[in-house]
C-alpha cells in the first residue's frame, strides 16, 4: 500500500528537499551549464581572449576524423566489456545458483572486486601484465609471444578491456544472481519433468526469464564502460600508446587538460552527457516496465 | 499406462528423516491419494517418484523397470503443481506444446495433439493468452493440459485445487476425476482435503508424520479408520473421542462419564480395565431423552443439518450434528449407539476389531 505524507504549507517541504537541491545545482546543473557554454566559445592560441561561435566546436568535432576513430574505439570498447564482463558473470552466477558446498564463502570471493577502487585494481593488472614484472607479462613472453602492451596498440585494447570487465564482474553477477535466484523453481522444475535439459532449458526457461536483468544490466554496463572506465584506462595506459585506447572520456581529459583545448573538450564532454541521458532514460523505463508488471 | 511400486521408499534431508518407508502399489489406470496433513511429506513423496529429490533408501519400480537413477526427463512422468508452475514467458499454447517439441514432434503434430487436449479442457479460445492473462481455474486447466498432452506413463498431481475457491474446486475435482478415467492414466494424487481424497481415490493411503498409517478405500477408511489419528483426520465435523475401559469380559466399554456401552459386533481382547478410547462420528450420535445430558456451547448450522458443539456432564467436549429442526437451543440428551462406535486402544491408538 502506499503511504503519503502531506506536510502543510511550503516552507517544511522546501527546507527538506533543500539539500539535495544544492547538491544537485553545485555539483551538476552548474559545471554542466558551464560546460554547455564554454563548448560555444573558442579561446585564442594564447589564452586572453574567448570568443562565442556557436555550434562551430560541435561542427569541427564530427569532422574532425580522429573525433570519429574515437567514437568507433569506444563502440568496440564498450561493446567488448559488456560482453565480456556479462558473460563472465553469468556463467559464475548460474555456477552458484546450484546447491554446493562452500556457496557463502565462493559469492563473497566474486563480490570482492567490486569494493577495490579502479587504481588499486589498475595496479594489481599491471603486477601480473607488466611485460617484464608482470607473472603472467613474464610467461607471455617466455613462451614467444611478443607481448608488450606499453608498445602494441592492440594488447593495449586488451588489457583495458579486460581490466575494465572484471572490475564489472561482481556487480553483474550479484543482479544476475538475483534474478536466477527469483525465477519459481517449480517452473524449472516443470521444465525438468517436460524433459528439458541443460543447455536447452536454459535457453528456453531460464534465459527468457532473467530477460528482465540483463536489459537492466545491458544500459548500467554500457554506461560504465563509456564513462566510469577512465579511471582504470588513465592509470593502465593514459589512452595510449598512440592513441590506441584512446575512448571518449580519455579524450576530452586528454584535450582538455592536458591540450588545454577547452571549447572542444566541453563540445565533447555536452556530446558525452547527452549520451548517458539518453541511456538513463533507457533505463529508467526497462525499470519502470519491469516494476509495472 | 502403467504400474507403479514402491518399496521402503525412505527420505531424510540432512539428518531429518521425513518419510519413513512407503510401501505401495498401483495396478494400471488406478488413481491413488495421498492424504495428510501439512508437512506430513506428500510433496516429498511426489518429487521422489518424479526424480527431483534423490530417495536414501528404497526403491521406484515404474512399469517394471527401477528408475531409480533416472532424470525425471527419462522417467516418462507429468507433474501438475500446486502453484501450477507454468512457463510464465510462454502463451498458452506454448506451454502445452514444450514437452512435445523436446521429443521432436513435427509442427502439424504438435499443433493437432494440443488442439485436442484445449477442446477437452475448454481452453480453445486462449491458446495465445500468456498465464498471467488467465484466471485461477484457466491456469489450473492449463497445467493439467501440460501434464495431459505428453501422454505419459504417470500423473502426480501436487495439491492441484488448493489455489482455487471452494466453488471452482468442486468443478476441478469432478472433471480431473472424469478426466483421469476416461484417459486412463495411473495416477498419484496428493492433498490435504479429505473431502478431495474421499471423492477422487479409487484407494486412499493415509499418511501421518511420514508414516503410511492406512492403505484401503475411501469406505473403508472412513467406516474403519485404522487408529485415532485417521479416525479424527477423514470426516467432517470430526469425530468425538472418548475415555474408557474394558469390561464384562470384554463385551463392553465403561465409559469415564459412567455409560457402559456393550460391544454389538463382539469381544475385544485383553484384561478387564484396559484402556479404551472410544470413537463416535457426530452423525451418529443420537438425540435421546433418557440419554446423557448435554449442555450446548455452539450451533454451527450447516443448512439442513446443525452441528451442536457442546459439554458432557464431566465437562468432555462432543458435537453432534442433527436435522435442523432438532436442534436444541441449550440443552439436549444423547446417547451412543452401539452399531456406531469406534473402539481403539488408548496407548497406541490402533483400531481393536472384535475377535470373532
Ligand atoms: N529441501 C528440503 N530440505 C529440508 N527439509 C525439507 C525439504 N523439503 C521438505 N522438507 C521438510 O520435509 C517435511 C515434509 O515436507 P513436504 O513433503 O513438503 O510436506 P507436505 O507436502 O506434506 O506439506 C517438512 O517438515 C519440510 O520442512
Ligand atoms: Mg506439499
Amino acid at each position: 500500500m502506499e503511504r503519503r505524507t502531506i506536510f502543510p504549507g511550503i516552507a517544511l517541504p522546501m527546507l527538506l528537499v533543500l539539500p539535495q537541491l544544492l547538491l544537485t545545482v553545485v555539483f551538476f546543473l552548474w559545471p554542466a551549464g558551464q560546460a554547455i557554454w564554454s563548448s560555444m566559445t573558442r579561446a585564442d592560441p594564447f589564452g586572453i581572449r574567448t570568443q562565442f561561435v556557436g555550434l562551430e566546436n560541435f561542427a569541427d568535432l564530427f569532422s574532425d576524423p580522429l573525433y570519429v576513430d574515437s567514437i568507433g574505439r569506444t563502440v568496440v570498447f564498450c561493446a567488448a566489456v559488456t560482453a565480456l564482463s556479462m558473460g563472465l558473470a553469468l556463467l559464475l552466477a548460474v555456477y552458484a545458483d546450484r546447491e554446493i558446498r562452500g556457496r557463502g564463502f565462493y559469492r563473497i570471493l566474486l563480490i570482492w572486486p567490486y569494493a577495490v577502487a579502479p587504481a588499486v585494481s589498475a595496479v594489481l593488472w599491471i603486477l601480473l601484465l607488466h611485460p617484464q614484472i608482470g607473472l603472467v607479462g613474464r610467461w607471455l613472453n617466455r613462451a614467444g609471444v611478443q607481448w608488450n602492451y606499453k608498445l602494441d596498440g592492440t594488447q593495449a585494447m586488451l588489457v583495458v578491456i579486460v581490466a575494465s570487465a572484471w572490475k564489472q564482474v561482481s556487480y553483474n553477477f550479484i543482479f544476475l544472481l538475483a534474478g536466477l535466484q527469483s525465477i519459481p523453481r517449480a517452473v524449472i522444475e516443470a521444465a525438468r519433468m517436460d524433459g528439458a535439459k541443460g543447455w536447452f532449458r536454459f535457453r528456453t526457461v531460464v534465459l527468457p526469464l532473467l530477460m528482465p536483468t540483463v536489459f537492466f544490466l545491458l544500459v548500467v554496463n554500457l554506461v560504465y564502460s563509456a564513462f566510469d572506465t577512465f579511471g582504470t584506462i588513465q592509470a593502465l595506459t593514459q589512452g595510449g600508446p598512440g592513441k590506441a585506447t584512446e575512448t571518449l572520456v580519455v579524450k576530452v581529459y586528454r584535450d582538455g587538460v592536458v591540450n588545454l583545448d577547452i571549447g572542444s573538450s566541453a563540445a565533447q564532454s555536452v556530446v558525452l552527457m547527452l549520451g548517458v541521458i539518453v541511456l538513463t532514460v533507457l533505463q529508467f523505463r526497462f525499470l519502470g516496465r519491469k516494476v509495472a508488471e | 499406462m502403467a504400474t507403479l511400486l514402491l518399496e521402503d521408499l525412505r527420505k531424510s534431508f540432512g539428518s531429518t528423516p521425513v518419510l519413513h518407508g512407503i510401501d505401495l502399489a498401483l495396478a494400471s489406470g488406478e488413481m491413488l491419494v495421498i492424504v495428510g496433513a501439512s508437512g506430513c511429506g506428500k510433496s516429498t513423496l511426489l518429487r521422489l517418484v518424479a526424480g527431483l529429490e534423490v530417495p536414501t533408501a528404497g526403491r521406484i519400480v515404474l512399469d517394471g523397470r527401477d528408475v531409480a537413477g533416472l532424470d525425471p526427463a527419462a522417467r516418462d512422468i507429468a507433474m501438475v503443481f500446486q502453484n501450477y508452475a507454468l512457463y510464465p514467458h510462454m502463451t498458452v499454447f506454448e506451454n502445452m506444446a514444450y514437452g512435445l517439441r523436446i521429443r521432436g514432434l513435427t509442427r502439424d503434430a504438435i499443433r493437432k495433439r494440443v488442439g485436442e487436449v484445449a477442446e477437452l479442457l475448454g481452453l480453445g479460445g486462449l491458446l495465445a493468452r500468456k498465464p498471467r492473462q488467465l484466471s485461477g481455474g484457466q491456469r489450473q486447466r492449463v497445467a493439467m493440459g501440460r501434464a495431459i498432452v505428453r501422454e505419459p506413463k504417470l500423473f502426480l498431481f501436487d495439491e492441484p485445487l488448493s489455489n482455487l475457491d471452494a466453488k471452482l474446486r468442486v468443478t476441478m475435482r469432478a472433471e480431473i476425476r472424469r478426466l483421469q478415467r476416461r484417459m486412463g492414466v495411473t495416477s498419484l494424487y496428493v492433498t490435504h482435503d479429505q473431502v478431495e481424497a474421499m471423492t477422487l481415490g479409487d484407494r486412499l493411503l493415509v499418511l501421518h508424520l511420514g508414516r503410511p498409517v492406512q492403505f484401503a478405500t475411501p469406505m473403508e477408511v472412513f467406516e474403519r479408520p485404522a487408529d485415532t489419528y485417521v479416525a479424527g483426520f477423514i470426516g467432517a465435523p470430526a469425530m468425538n473421542f472418548l475415555a474408557g475401559r474394558l469390561g464384562h469380559g470384554g463385551s463392553a466399554v465403561e465409559l469415564d462419564i459412567g455409560v457402559t456401552i456393550p460391544f454389538a459386533d463382539g469381544r475385544r481382547p485383553g484384561p478387564d480395565g484396559r484402556k479404551l478410547t472410544i470413537g463416535i462420528r457426530p452423525e451418529h450420535v443420537q438425540p435421546d431423552p433418557a440419554g446423557l445430558a448435554l449442555q450446548v456451547d455452539l450451533l454451527e448450522p450447516l443448512g439442513s443439518e446443525t452441528v451442536v458443539i457442546g459439554r458432557l456432564p464431566g465437562g468432555e467436549m462432543l458435537s453432534v450434528k442433527v436435522a435442523k429442526a432438532d436442534a436444541p437451543t441449550e440443552a439436549m440428551q444423547v446417547s451412543f449407539p452401539a452399531a456406531h462406535i469406534h473402539v481403539f486402544d488408548a496407548e497406541a491408538g490402533l483400531r481393536l476389531d472384535a475377535t470373532a
